[in-house]
């Protein structure tokens, strides 16, 4: 199972919680899972025609999976798939 | 310009400290003495950054901001205090910083940071601290440091999180590399809405006044190309790679945004981060209003799109807890033929709620205007406000 890390702005979506531990092949897989779980999360992570929103940022471990591939990124056991969103507080 | 600065014996007893330091020395101290750098926001972020840099001896800090000092300020906003609730926020952080240290430079514009007026100001500075409190404000500083060639020290929180870097499109990414879009409007609660925990921000800020000092000396590895997320409920630090985006519209290979733009357009918000708390004339209810209508007895469902939490702190007689993350969930709920009037703590999140309602065909719904905060003072003074 890779765990996918959860921000703050989002939780509210996935019942509160911060981590889940998902079974996937890829980035789009596990991504798929989790608002699968969590519909209301669907909206905020993907457009209407099923893009992931610009806004949303994907790290596996500590790479960009813009810089890999994309959402068919492959990922491990032992990966974590961090979200991170853009915050403004100051 | 380093060769013509030199320390008096009076700033050589005060940074000893820093001149016991090897990486530091004389000729560090120098450094910070010769440098500029701009703060904008002298709120949360901006209190730690600008308290530290003058505590360094930086030479010339211009501090940017038009807000005034209120009392919720003060639960973060540690430059500021009691004394000064009312002043303005430039002359109140102006005259902390001089009596922390008297030898440097403060420059104050009392003004917004806008397209308008952004390159005049930021041209003095060699860096830019970003210690705003909103995405249009930061887009533009990103902007204004990606044209002119100036390292943008960013930092941002919400709630127990926050973000850290330094970009500096020269040499690595810059802000729309990672964030080339701003969220949805109300996608990402503000401070004044979602609430923050108050040494937050005093603990980034002092991370960035520590980039930034990092920056002048030219000693360690900074955060360029890097991203710094703090979880201060975990204790948590984490960093992540960051790249430049060879499609960046501002410092990818083909740029095709090469002067500043309207940045609260771009957005589709303002550019500070005070609730709002009008729908609209059309959409809005008047708490007195409101009041009049329960006094009559006439049939209206009052529903509350705040969270459990904020209940305890007040609350109006009759009302209906669905709280906005929740409300789509539970529109079947709601009975449209019923006049609704929505609330929350000051209107913004019940301005949403009110959108949700209207694009699911509901016409017989309302917003209170300014929130419960608004009925406070309106109408039950006995209730508190926060």
């Amino acid at each position: 199972m890779s765990l996918l890390r959860i921000p703050t702005p989002l939780r509210p979506y996935a019942n509160g919680q911060k981590e889940i531990n998902v079974q996937a092949r890829t980035v789009g897989e596990a991504l798929f899972v989790l608002t699968d779980c969590y519909s209301g999360l669907r909206p905020h992570l993907f457009t209407p025609d099923g893009q992931l929103r610009a806004f949303i940022n994907l790290f596996l471990n500590d790479e960009d999976i813009r810089q890999l591939q994309g959402l068919d990124t492959p990922i491990k056991e032992s990966d974590q798939l961090i979200l991170i969103p853009s915050i403004a507080g100051g | 310009m380093l060769n013509t600065i030199s320390l008096s014996r009076y700033e050589i007893l005060r940074y000893s400290r820093h001149l016991l330091i090897p990486e530091v020395g004389l000729e560090g101290q120098r450094k910070i003495k010769a440098a500029s750098v701009l703060v904008i926001g002298t709120g949360g972020l901006g209190s730690p950054v600008a308290l530290y840099l003058a505590a360094a001896g930086v030479g010339r800090i211009g501090l940017v901001d038009y807000d005034v000092v209120d009392e919720s300020n003060l639960q973060r906003q540690v430059i500021h205090g009691t004394q000064r609730i009312g002043d303005l926020k430039v002359d109140s952080a102006k005259a902390r910083l001089e009596d922390l240290n008297p030898e440097i430079q403060i420059d104050t514009y009392n003004e917004p940071f806008t397209s308008e007026n952004a390159m005049r100001i930021a041209e003095e500075y060699d860096i830019l601290i970003d210690g705003t409190d909103n995405f249009p404000t930061r887009y533009l500083i990103n902007d204004v440091c990606v044209l002119t060639g100036k390292p943008n020290v960013y930092g941002s929180i919400y709630r127990f999180e926050g973000q850290v870097s330094v970009f500096d499109a020269r040499s690595g990414p810059c802000y729309r590399c990672l964030f080339p879009e701003p969220p949805p409007p109300g996608m990402v609660p503000s401070c004044a809405e979602g609430g923050v925990l108050g040494v937050l921000p005093g603990t980034v800020g002092t991370l960035q006044a520590t980039e930034a000092l990092k920056l002048i000396l030219g000693i360690g590895t900074s955060l360029k190309g890097k991203l710094m997320l703090y979880d201060a409920l975990d204790m948590s630090f984490t960093f992540v790679n960051l790249k430049k985006n060879p499609n960046c519209k501002i410092c990818g290979e083909h740029p095709e945004i090469t002067h500043l733009i309207d940045y609260e357009a771009f957005c589709g918000v303002p550019g500070h981060d005070h609730d709002e708390g009008s729908a609209g004339k059309d959409w809005d209810i008047e708490p007195l209003a409101l009041a009049e209508m329960l006094k009559q007895n006439r049939p209206v469902h009052l529903i509350d799109v705040r969270e459990p939490h904020e209940v305890e702190i007040s609350s109006i007689p009759g009302e209906k807890l669905i709280p906005l993350g929740q409300l789509a969930s539970h529109l079947s709920e709601l009975d449209s033929a019923e006049d609704i009037v929505l609330f929350c703590k000051t209107g913004t999140r019940s301005t949403r709620a009110l959108e949700l309602l209207v694009s699911a065909g509901f016409r017989k719904v309302k917003n209170l205007r300014g929130g419960i905060n608004a009925w406070a003072q309106e109408v039950n003074p006995d209730l508190p406000i926060y």
